[in-house]
């Protein structure tokens, strides 16, 4: 073999086996959940274990959906809503903060920005006794107000949107726009959101994906209601004696879903913005 | 660099033409007050639901604070501090989350970077790969735990046939929840499946910055791929790694939903019949929200808090020195 960099080098079989190996790992439990949520209990409990699908998907379906304890279509929805407002929130919050710190002059703007990136650091985890509290003194816990709320902005797609709008968009369009006579806000709506598009379906994307699969936040303060998010429905019916696995990956499935659509859709802008620096 | 950047704007001259007249007060809130209204939300927000809840748990930590006494709000002191020093679950606790922790953060990493080797090569269909690789990323973790707690059943579970298949444990099937280095193996096994993909981008984005002629120049000495990756990718990429210890010291030490949902009975927050996979996330969880001692449970987090910057500022000591740096 001739020694070059690895990105001139052409992939040989070994590299394909070695990545197709990883996909189907990555794949498998996807996959299985899709198995057992279509299979009957003899199978799911018989050995070897089954990893063909069977024909029960509707069977096990009607029967999350039409659990008497655990309302799992109000969970979905709950859950939908609850990722839309705060992605669409996100997004529109971020979006106008970034725009300010990125295209606009004003006093402080470098401490502020400083004070921004300063809490990228600190976990929420860290408040989350407090936040429970705060939550009961506003009598919001039991409520998606509780789960909503503290995911209306981020302090990373602030910086996210900062960094975009400062590249994509010249300083001479805004201020063009300015010499028309427009007005910061018009600015805003006919030149920044246009041009930023891709940052938006990205930091979209994963809030999305983070606010769907978020389980902790939503458990504390949504645990032992009857109307919780699809997660923590879902380890609702995980709970008990007797568990139903079936029953439980079709819910799992339907719940995994809507995100692996999301990838399919979006897969291309997920990992570019993975790759330009995005975490969580 | 272009001609027309070294000519500098005469001083002075104003940025844009004075609006007029009428518009005159519209035109000074506009460019004084509207920065100010953009960011606003955005402080506002964190303030109420991200800062104060923080110091605000600095209180309660110093406080009794039960769920279930609302009248019962003294000063505790040091209390809650001082009990966790004898607190056997705490330790126990602690020791479970650094084993998940060192077994899951390890592999993680350097399966992460493999991968991104890998796919730093030229490949058909390269979207198609890096997509592929994120799809752990968006499951669900209360999704693909339950699936890993059957692949981890002690009976009919597909780690125990495959096990058998290969020759270990045909008579006697591993009971994965019983024993700590089993539960600790199966759930560090779910964390590494989530995060490989993701940090593999990480790594493989900083690859793809580094200069082909650094290569050019090691292949003359003759350096195969191997030596190639952990003499020049690796030193050169150094900072993404450092960023990814740091990231995922940061989650390793606060994993709860992977033990939560591993658990026979989820609902207890318990980690097992005897605690043998509790972590600390899980038991701040149990202290507050099943024991009702919200108090106590806000003395822990920052116990964790302290854990985390401590360990994560060694971490990222250690990173460097690998590196290479001074």
């Amino acid at each position: 073999m001739v020694n070059r960099a690895p990105q001139e080098t052409r992939g040989n079989w070994k590299t394909y086996a070695a990545l197709a190996a990883f996909m189907v790992i990555s794949a498998f439990p996807v996959y299985w959940m899709f198995v057992i949520a279509t299979s009957t209990d003899e199978k799911v409990m018989g050995f070897p274990p089954t990893v063909i699908p069977g024909d029960q998907l509707l069977v096990n379906l009607g029967e999350v959906f039409g659990m008497q304890d655990v309302y799992f279509t109000a969970s979905l929805i709950n859950s939908v809503i609850v990722a839309g407002v705060v992605t669409a929130s996100t997004l529109f919050f971020c979006s106008l903060a970034g725009f300010a710190f990125a295209k606009l002059r004003f006093r402080y703007r470098n401490a502020l920005m400083v004070v921004v990136i300063l809490t990228l650091t600190v976990p929420n985890q860290l408040g989350v006794v407090a936040l429970y509290i705060l939550m009961a003194r506003l009598d919001w816990n039991g409520s998606l107000l509780a789960v909503i709320a503290p995911g209306l902005v981020t302090a990373f797609g602030v910086f996210y949107m900062r960094q975009f709008i400062g590249h994509a968009i010249p300083d001479e369009l805004i201020e063009a726009a300015r010499i028309d006579g427009a007005l910061t806000l018009r600015i805003y709506w006919t030149v920044v959101l246009p041009a930023i598009r891709p940052a938006l379906a990205v930091l979209g994307l994963l809030t999305f994906v983070a606010t769907w699969n978020d389980f902790q936040w939503p458990l504390i303060t949504l645990g032992g209601t009857d109307f919780p998010t699809s997660m923590v429905a879902l380890s609702d019916l995980a709970s008990g004696n007797y568990v139903i696995y079936r029953r439980v990956l079709a819910g799992a499935f339907v719940a995994t879903v809507p995100l692996v659509i999301l990838l399919l859709i979006g897969g291309r802008q997920i990992v570019r913005g993975i790759m330009e620096g995005a975490l969580k | 660099m272009s001609l027309t950047e070294v000519r500098p704007a005469p001083p002075g001259e104003p940025k844009h033409a004075p609006p007029p007249r009428g518009r005159y007060w519209w035109y000074r809130f506009d460019t004084k007050a509207v920065p100010y209204l953009l960011i606003a939300p955005f402080f506002l927000l964190f303030a109420v639901f991200g800062l104060f809840p923080i110091i605000f748990n600095a209180v309660v930590s110093l406080r009794t604070w039960r769920i279930d006494e609302p009248d019962n709000r003294g000063w505790a002191g040091w209390e809650n501090f001082s009990r966790l020093l004898t607190d056997e679950d705490f330790w126990n606790a602690l020791g479970n989350t650094f084993g998940i922790f060192v077994l899951s953060t390890i592999p993680q990493l350097l399966i992460a970077l493999m991968v991104a080797n890998l796919l730093n090569r030229k490949l058909r269909a390269t979207t198609w790969w890096r997509v592929g690789i994120l799809l752990p990323y968006v499951t669900p973790v209360a999704a693909s735990t339950l699936v890993f707690a059957m692949f981890f059943a002690r009976d009919y579970g597909l780690a125990n046939w495959f096990l058998a298949l290969v020759g270990f444990g045909e008579e006697e099937p591993i009971d994965w929840r019983a024993a700590k280095w089993s539960s600790w193996i199966a759930i560090a096994t779910m964390v590494n499946w989530k995060w490989i993909g993701y940090n593999a981008l990480l790594y493989l984005s900083a690859m793809q910055s580094i200069p082909k002629d650094v290569y050019e120049a090691a292949a003359v000495d003759g350096a195969g791929p191997w030596t190639q990756l952990w003499r020049i990718t690796v030193p050169m990429i150094q900072p993404v790694i450092l960023f990814t210890v740091v990231l995922s010291t940061i989650g390793g030490l606060q994993l709860f939903n992977e033990p939560m949902l591993f658990d026979q009975n989820p609902a207890s927050a318990s980690g097992g019949s005897d605690g043998q996979f509790q972590t600390i996330a899980q038991l701040i969880y149990k202290v507050g929200w099943k024991d009702l001692n919200l108090g106590y449970a806000a003395a822990m987090s920052w116990a964790l808090f302290l854990i985390i910057l401590i360990v994560a500022g060694v971490n990222a000591l250690a990173t460097r020195r690998l590196g290479g740096d001074k």
